[in-house]
């Protein structure tokens, strides 16, 4: 048979890891909202935090229960598919990547398990560091997965022996030249991605006319981040260009479709790059931009691609449009950000049926942009998986078939899409719901039947009755 | 270097591994015993509850173990992982199917029975699975310099089976003294009924496998049935018996924690048995531990981190297992 084992399983690399990615990209951000709003309970004592908490808590379980399961598939897959990669890189990725498991793993699964199921056992304080706890590990996980991720986009700090990897200076690979600049962006990513959830769902119950204090509550503390990270992220992500410029010359002028090497290189806004041809149709530009946004000079050097030997290069199409895939997005949100703004001094938030509509429209938006995003990073990488080290069609394991990967790669979308549908189906329900189907009864005592276990909370110390608090305003 | 970092790290390695036997292993067996329960959805409610808020921090060490391999034998991880790489890619499915059920069992309606399905089904397979891989592991892998030569079929065997079945009465018994020790009533009764017939055929696969390798591998006889090795080694059967004897006791005399104590501790030994069989191959059978370590920088750089993190991570779960400790009772379940 003709299957070429190297395409599928860079085909099962991307549609595993591009699936996974979506529920960190939303967990990460949730974990912090829970950790904030049980935070403002617990020192204001407004039930209406606490009702918030445990509706997000819901929407939390789900999506991080499926975040970990596409997780340990990929842990897996670098040994499966890609072992000559785990064979050569192992001893430096190895170690980062045990480092997010004893680090950020352990500590979000064990006090997942207080966050959710403990409410009614331990004291709120306990509580609230459990939240917390939860969302530092989502950090922490960020911050190995990403280290080990630049790594292979910016190696460092390591030396080659026998054609394998050995570290020499270990700060230098935790924090290569790209990672700093990655881990921001990714971060900011998560938020931002969160917070259109966040906004976009409490809209959309506004616009129902339900769940009024709630959902006002929330909506402005989303658009109050938004509001702040759109902008910070579009400067980050000018930092993050910058940064490829400098190491990772190639994947810029993919990103940036430069076949010539110029001075005072445009800025390519549309085309059709050609691969084959080593040029661009239908291009439409601005002369200088581009020069003045990479170099910050109106006649700076760009390098093109023709300088790079044809088999180095990366496919130009799908990094140049994933790019600006992320670019328009991140424009969107810049204007959604900027319209809230306009409207919270004008004080018609909550109450513009249009914007109201547009939030909901744009609830999905952090999602695309963190694939598309993913997509310019990891395509524009290629031909390499550890850049200028190791090709990718050099790391695939010897051993596998292409039957063999064929057959796993229909496996994972046969099972993602069982998952993702019923997931995505439950979580529509929970919005549904709404906040108050997810409140308990009032008093915890009087909604529990008596049993000996009710003791562990005195000895933990019972928190005071809840204060009869207002509804906020 | 007196002390010898290799060793250590294959400590840690065979520490994660065995961690996650233990602790997987008894939400696995709940999951195989789920559609038995003698209470129908009531009992399998609480079944379900008595594992909830731990089950992802013992799935978390079998992350660590794939990535303690994948550090500190970068070798072992690139040869082990393709050539298992069906009854991997099988595992992975099986928990996938049995971990996303834990959230959508308790929010489905009218498709719960699909859930409950996916629980039991993901937990035999998961666990069948594990025991394909540690037979496959008994038997030794085809290797050619540094990687897996052999077929993508090459772990299918008679006795990988068989092993397989042996780890879904394994975990069964775990996950049934777990039960005797978290519920009550009826369905603890039933736990109480099953736990000695479990003990009984775990019993029986152990004399098998212990039978069966030595046969079969000319190593693994030599390791065990030499002079004076067989003094040396003699005591690990024995004991082994004795503790089954122990375990049966407990039970009738209807002790509540100690049959959960003493089907850790056959764990243990059967665990230990196999160390004494394979040692010191990461790779049987012609890899050693030494010659599929990486190298000291990335060891020692992991070590430090290590001696700090996993006291504290032991810690931490220890205080998890604290707050939920005490029975689950019928229809109270913690369910968020
Ligand atoms: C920027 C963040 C990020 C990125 C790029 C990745 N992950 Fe991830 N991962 C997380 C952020 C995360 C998280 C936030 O920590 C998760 C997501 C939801 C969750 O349950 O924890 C998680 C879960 C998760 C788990 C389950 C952990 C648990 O039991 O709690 C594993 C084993 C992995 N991931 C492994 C990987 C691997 C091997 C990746 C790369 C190929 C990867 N992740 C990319
Ligand atoms: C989380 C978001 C990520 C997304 C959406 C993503 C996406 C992709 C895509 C689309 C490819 C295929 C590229 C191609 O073959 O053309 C790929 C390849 C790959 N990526 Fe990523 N990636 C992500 C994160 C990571 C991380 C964190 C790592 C490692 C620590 C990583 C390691 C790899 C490897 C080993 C390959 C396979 C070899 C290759 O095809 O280059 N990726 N990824
Ligand atoms: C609008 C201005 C933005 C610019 C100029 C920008 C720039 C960049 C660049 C140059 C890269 C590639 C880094 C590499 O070379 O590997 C990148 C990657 C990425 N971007 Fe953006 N970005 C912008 C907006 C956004 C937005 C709004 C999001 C999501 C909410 C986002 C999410 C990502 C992600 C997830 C990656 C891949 C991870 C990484 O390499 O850090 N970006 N961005």
């Amino acid at each position: 048979m003709d299957l070429d084992p190297v395409v599928l399983a860079r085909l099962q690399f991307a549609f595993t890891i591009s699936f996974h990615i979506l529920f960190p990209a939303f967990t990460i951000g949730l974990a912090a909202w829970i950790a904030v709003l049980e935070g403002r309970w617990l020192f204001s004592g407004k039930d209406v935090y606490h009702t918030l908490s445990e509706f997000w808590t819901k929407v939390f379980a789900v999506s991080f229960g499926m975040g970990v399961v596409s997780g340990i598939v990929m842990s897996y897959q670098f040994g499966t598919n890609w072992s000559r990669f785990s064979d050569i890189g192992g001893n430096i990725l190895g170690p980062l990547i045990n480092y997010e498991v004893v680090t950020a793993f352990f500590l979000e699964a064990t006090f997942l398990g207080i966050l959710l199921f403990g409410r009614d056992r331990v004291p709120r304080w306990v509580h609230f560091l459990a939240a917390c706890m939860v969302a530092f590990g989502t950090l922490l996980s960020a911050f190995w997965i990403l280290s080990a991720n630049s790594f292979m986009q910016t190696p460092a700090g390591y030396e080659v022996r026998d054609g394998r990897l050995f570290p020499t200076d270990w700060w230098q690979i935790v924090f290569n030249p790209s990672f700093p600049y990655r881990y921001f962006h990714m971060v900011m990513a998560c938020f931002l991605t969160t917070s259109f959830v966040v906004a976009g769902i409490s809209a959309w119950h506004l616009l129902k006319g339900r769940f009024q204090d709630h959902a006002r509550i929330a909506l402005s503390m989303a658009l109050g981040l938004i509001a702040v990270l759109a902008p910070a992220q579009i400067l980050v992500g000018d930092m993050t260009g910058l940064n490829t410029l400098e190491h990772q010359p190639a994947k810029l002028a993919a990103i940036e479709g430069h076949w010539e090497t110029h001075r005072g290189a445009p800025l390519i806004l549309f085309a059709w790059p050609d691969q084959e041809a080593e040029m661009n149709h239908f291009e439409i530009s601005v002369p200088k931009l581009g020069s003045l946004i990479l170099t910050h000079e109106w006649d700076g050097l760009i390098r093109g691609l023709k300088e790079i030997p044809p088999q180095d290069r990366p496919p130009v199409w799908p990094v140049f449009w994933s790019f600006r895939a992320m670019v328009g997005l991140g424009l969107v949100m810049l204007g959604v950000a900027a319209v809230s703004l306009w409207l919270r001094v004008r004080r018609r938030l909550y109450d513009t049926r249009w914007f109201l509509r547009l939030l909901v429209l744009t609830t999905p938006i952090g999602f695309l942009a963190v694939l598309f995003g993913w997509f310019t990073t990891e395509i524009g990488r290629q031909p390499w998986t550890v850049y200028g080290l190791l090709r990718t069609e050099q790391s695939i394991s010897p051993a596998i078939t292409g039957g063999g990967v064929l057959a796993s790669l229909i496996t994972f979308f046969i099972t993602y899409a069982i998952i993702f549908t019923a997931g995505t189906y439950y979580i529509v329900r929970l919005f549904q719901r709404g906040p108050q189907g997810a409140v308990k009864p009032a008093d915890p005592a009087a909604g529990r039947p008596k049993r000996p276990l009710s003791k562990a909370d005195e000895e933990l110390g019972r928190p005071p009755p809840r204060p009869q608090s207002r509804p906020a305003e | 270097m007196d002390f010898d970092l290799t060793l250590t790290f294959a400590g840690i390695a065979a520490l994660a591994v065995f961690m996650y036997v233990l602790m997987d292993g008894f939400d696995l067996g709940v999951g195989i015993l789920f559609p038995f329960a003698p209470g129908g959805d009531g009992d399998r409610d609480t079944m379900m509850n008595t594992v909830a808020p731990i089950w992802d921090g013992n799935e978390t060490w079998l992350i660590l173990g794939a990535a303690a391999l994948f550090a500190g034998f970068p070798l072992a991880y690139s040869v082990l992982l393709p050539a298992l790489y069906l009854p991997v890619l099988l595992m992975l499915i099986a928990l996938i199917f049995r971990g996303v059920a834990f959230e959508f069992r308790f929010k489905a309606d009218s498709s719960k029975y699909l859930w409950t399905t996916s629980f039991f089904v993901g937990s035999v397979a998961a666990t069948f699975s594990q025991g394909i891989i540690l037979g496959a592991f008994i038997q030794g892998f085809e290797v050619t310099g540094r990687d897996f030569t052999g077929s993508i079929w090459g772990w299918l065997s008679p006795f990988a089976l068989m092993v397989g079945v042996a780890m879904v009465f394994g975990y069964a018994l775990l996950g049934s003294c777990w039960l005797i020790w978290k519920t009550t009533g009826p369905l603890q009764d039933w736990c109480y009924r099953l736990a000695p017939k479990l003990l009984l055929a775990v019993l029986l696969f152990v004399g098998i496998v212990s039978l069966w390798t030595p046969l079969t591998n000319l190593d693994v006889r030599a390791r065990w049935f030499t002079w004076p090795n067989i003094l040396y080694l003699s005591p690990v059967p024995i004991i082994t018996l004795a503790v089954a004897g122990l375990q049966y006791r407990a039970v009738r005399l209807r002790r509540e924690g100690t049959p959960f104590v003493l089907a850790m501790l056959l764990f243990l030994l059967a665990y230990g048995g196999l160390a004494i069989s394979l040692w010191p191959y990461i790779i049987p059978p012609s890899i050693t531990i030494w010659e599929a370590a990486s190298p000291p920088e990335s060891q020692i750089f992991l070590l430090v981190g290590l001696v700090i993190l996993i006291p504290t991570i032991l810690a931490y779960t220890a205080f998890t297992y604290w707050v939920f400790r005490g029975k689950v009772r019928p229809g109270e379940g913690y369910h968020h």
